[in-house]
């Protein structure tokens, strides 16, 4: 029985150390590790707003969608990984998550262009609209220079011809909404609906404005609600910070529970490295976005799961002084503190629910983190705690209870 | 319950406790510290309000890092010469500027900027960070926390009526009142900028401070079924109180690390709202031992006397 328990002890032991010595890698993985909200790497958060028009037309779904999926592009050209873009249907919003991205300005300039591609005559008449256009590429050009590529559909590849007839040696301006992207002169007719415009000095210059021209126009005009932009050096200063806070955070309550409960305060340590390694994995499971609040929200959870510890162990040490043995006294003290503590989270977890259900954006993360963090403490402290604690009590049935610290002359 | 043993006594509760006082009998006591902090707070509102940020009011709030120090002059004229007037707070010497005014169109930011780059000098583009809130966003975001905090409060009392009972609720409720009337006093005191985190503060300690009243009313449930005839309800308050002292104490000590820690190495961002918390978690400690039971047995003695005058004798 007793070397048993010492066996299995020291195996658990090592168990945890390997499990922590395994997860550090994958979890903090910059691809593919917990995802890190703007605030703790930079980037941007945007809301933008759909606005009707001055004749009062109503928004639709299909406007919010359309609009969803144009926007959706413009940011898969950003290369941001893993780039959020929602839509708000009710509110006809649609939220856009670039966390990690390294010009947020440039960003936002290529996101908030809601405006209408027109292709205009020299005299500044419209003369074709930025639907008839299929696609536009960035591209390098036959001779020198880059070029973007232009592909329009069937409908729109007669109207360009008929155009590029008219408009020989002429120039062609490409407006976005009132503002002149570019102004080719058209050199040749152009019937199969395949165009280029030369002259671009850079790649990025060119993809650049193949992206707005693609892009096309929004079915509906967008502003910016809301948008929040963290440097990328700032953000990774913030994340630093709350690593460090976190640590001595930890390392303080561990230091804590040892001197104040002694064998049993170790038993708790030990928990709370298994609660957080629990936490930190179902972040990653679940995709959770860490954020600033999110970080100081699971550092209160630590205090609450040590709480859930400090109520078990105050609790034994009643039974043991009302006369109980030591493994009674466990485990009359633990079913007890459960109940306890039963009430204590689902009232706690009531409160992260409807943070959740209503609340936006960072505190939603926080939320989360919340809710993750109680139903984690009680998850560790049902299964591991117990377990821990029950093989301890087992090494020695008669060992003093002055370890639990409980003195025996009260 | 017990097969060995029996469970502890009012007097040796009362003995294990080298500092032991009756919390319950002075229970006036606590009801003036608690509003000798609150009434000022609550005139403070009537007063001054809150130092609300954009997240409520709306606005673009710049925070830019100068290469060289920068005065507060130079930015408010830059920020004139582009037709704009705002707050301006200096710090790190001088370096960084937070910027506040209305919210800005991308446009008129870009102007702004460049004016500053050029007017007042050369800044850290990766260190930038920008808030911009539409006042429709500010107003929904106190309309959601206050639907979250009601729904909140209302479900907490069910589950609290179902597992304990009424009077439970209503006290733990109005303990946890007393703690977010603290905190938003204090900071209407002291006029410290609330922002969006503020509200998930204020849930936390919401969250908080009830777990940490239940733990106590757990303890006066479990005694009060064990309760004789002759028992008086105030001893057994106190006894219970006592018997969760150790627990309550430690509990909170160890969140306040957890959170101290925070507050002083966690960074700019997080200071306000550590320090909400902080002092949410502080007041929500008190509230749970001097506090909620307190306002619990004067609710259940006057519930007591009631009945007598019908005639029926009717236990609390």
């Amino acid at each position: 029985m007793r070397r048993g328990n010492i066996i299995k002890l020291v195996a658990l032991v090592l168990l945890v150390a390997a499990a922590v010595a395994l997860s550090i890698k994958p979890l903090v993985d910059p691809v593919k590790g917990i995802l890190l909200g703007l605030d703790l790497r930079g980037g941007v958060h945007l809301v933008l707003q759909a606005e009707q028009d001055k004749k009062g037309t109503a928004i639709t779904r299909d406007d919010i969608d359309k609009a969803k999926a144009i926007i959706s592009n413009r940011v898969n050209d950003l290369g941001v990984s893993e780039p959020v873009v929602q839509a708000d249907y009710d509110k006809k919003r649609i939220i856009i998550d670039l966390a990690g991205v390294t010009d947020p300005d440039k960003a936002v300039d290529i996101l908030k262009t809601t405006a209408k591609l027109t292709f205009r005559d020299p005299q500044g008449n419209v003369v074709l609209q930025g639907d008839d256009l299929k696609d536009a590429k960035g591209g390098q050009g036959q001779g020198q220079g880059f070029v973007v590529n232009l592909t329009f559909s069937s409908n729109g590849a007669k109207k360009f011809g008929d155009l590029t007839t008219k408009l020989i040696g002429q120039r062609l301006g490409v407006y976005l909404d009132d503002k002149l992207l570019t102004n080719p002169t058209v050199n040749t007719p152009i019937l199969n609906g395949q165009a280029e415009i030369t002259g671009y000095d850079t790649l990025e210059a060119a993809a650049k404005d193949a992206v707005l021209m693609r892009s096309g126009s929004l079915p509906v005009s967008m502003s910016i609600a809301e948008k929040r932009q963290v440097g990328a050096s700032l953000g990774v200063d913030s994340l630093n910070k709350s690593i460090l806070a976190g640590l001595y955070g930890l390392i303080f309550i561990f230091l804590f529970m040892l001197v104040f409960y002694h064998l049993p305060g170790f038993v708790a340590d030990f928990s709370l490295i298994v609660y957080a390694l629990i936490v930190l994995w179902v972040f990653w499971m679940f995709r959770v976005v860490l954020t600033l609040p999110g970080i100081a929200g699971f550092i209160l959870t630590i205090g609450m799961a040590v709480d859930f510890n400090i109520i078990i162990y105050e609790r034994v040490k009643e039974e043991i002084r009302a006369g109980k043995s030591l493994r009674a006294g466990v485990e009359s003290g633990f079913s007890r503190a459960f109940i306890t503590v039963i009430d204590a989270h689902v009232t706690t977890l009531i409160a992260a629910v409807t943070l959740y259900a209503f609340g936006t954006g960072s505190i939603k993360g926080f939320a989360l983190t919340l809710g993750i963090g109680i139903l984690a403490s009680l998850f560790t402290a049902i299964t591991f705690t117990r377990l821990v604690l029950r093989l301890t009590v087992g090494i020695n049935p008669k060992m003093n209870t002055r370890w639990f610290g409980v003195r025996r002359d009260v | 319950m017990e097969k060995t043993g029996h469970a502890a006594t009012y007097e040796e509760v009362q003995k294990l406790h080298p500092l032991y006082f009756n919390i319950v009998k002075k229970r006036y006591w606590w009801f003036a510290i608690s509003l000798l902090i609150i009434i000022p707070g609550i005139i403070s509102l009537f007063m001054q309000g809150l130092n609300l940020g954009i997240d409520f009011k709306g606005g673009t709030m710049l925070d830019v890092t100068f290469n060289k120090a920068a005065t507060q002059a130079t930015i408010t004229d830059t920020m004139k010469s582009v037709g704009l007037e705002g707050q301006v707070q200096l710090s790190n010497g001088g370096t960084t500027a937070l910027i506040r005014t209305v919210a800005l169109e991308e446009s008129k930011r870009n102007e702004l900027l460049k004016a500053l780059e050029t007017k007042v000098g050369p800044y850290n583009k990766t260190n930038l960070k920008e808030d911009k809130v539409g006042p429709a966003m500010g107003q929904e975001l106190t309309r959601n926390a206050i639907y979250a905090l009601i729904i909140a409060i209302g479900m907490m009392i069910i589950y609290i009526t179902i597992r304990f009972q009424f009077v439970f609720a209503i006290s733990g409720i109005i303990a946890l009142l007393h703690d977010v009337l603290v905190v938003i006093g204090i900071f209407s005191l002291f006029q410290w900028e609330i922002d969006s985190t503020f509200v998930a503060a204020i849930l936390t300690i919401i969250g908080y401070s009830i777990n940490d009243t239940v733990i106590i009313f757990d303890r006066i449930r479990e005694n009060e079924a064990k309760m004789k005839r002759t028992d008086s309800y105030e001893d057994m308050v106190d006894k219970s109180i006592w018997q969760t002292m150790r627990r309550s104490i430690n509990t909170v000590v160890t969140v306040l690390i957890a959170l101290l820690s925070v507050f002083i190495l966690g960074g700019e961002s997080t200071k306000l709202f550590s320090l909400a918390m902080l002092i949410g978690v502080f007041a929500g400690a008190y509230s749970s031992i001097f506090v909620a039971s307190q306002i619990l047995f004067e609710v259940k003695k006057h519930m007591k006397k009631k009945p007598r005058k019908g005639g029926k004798v009717i236990r609390a």
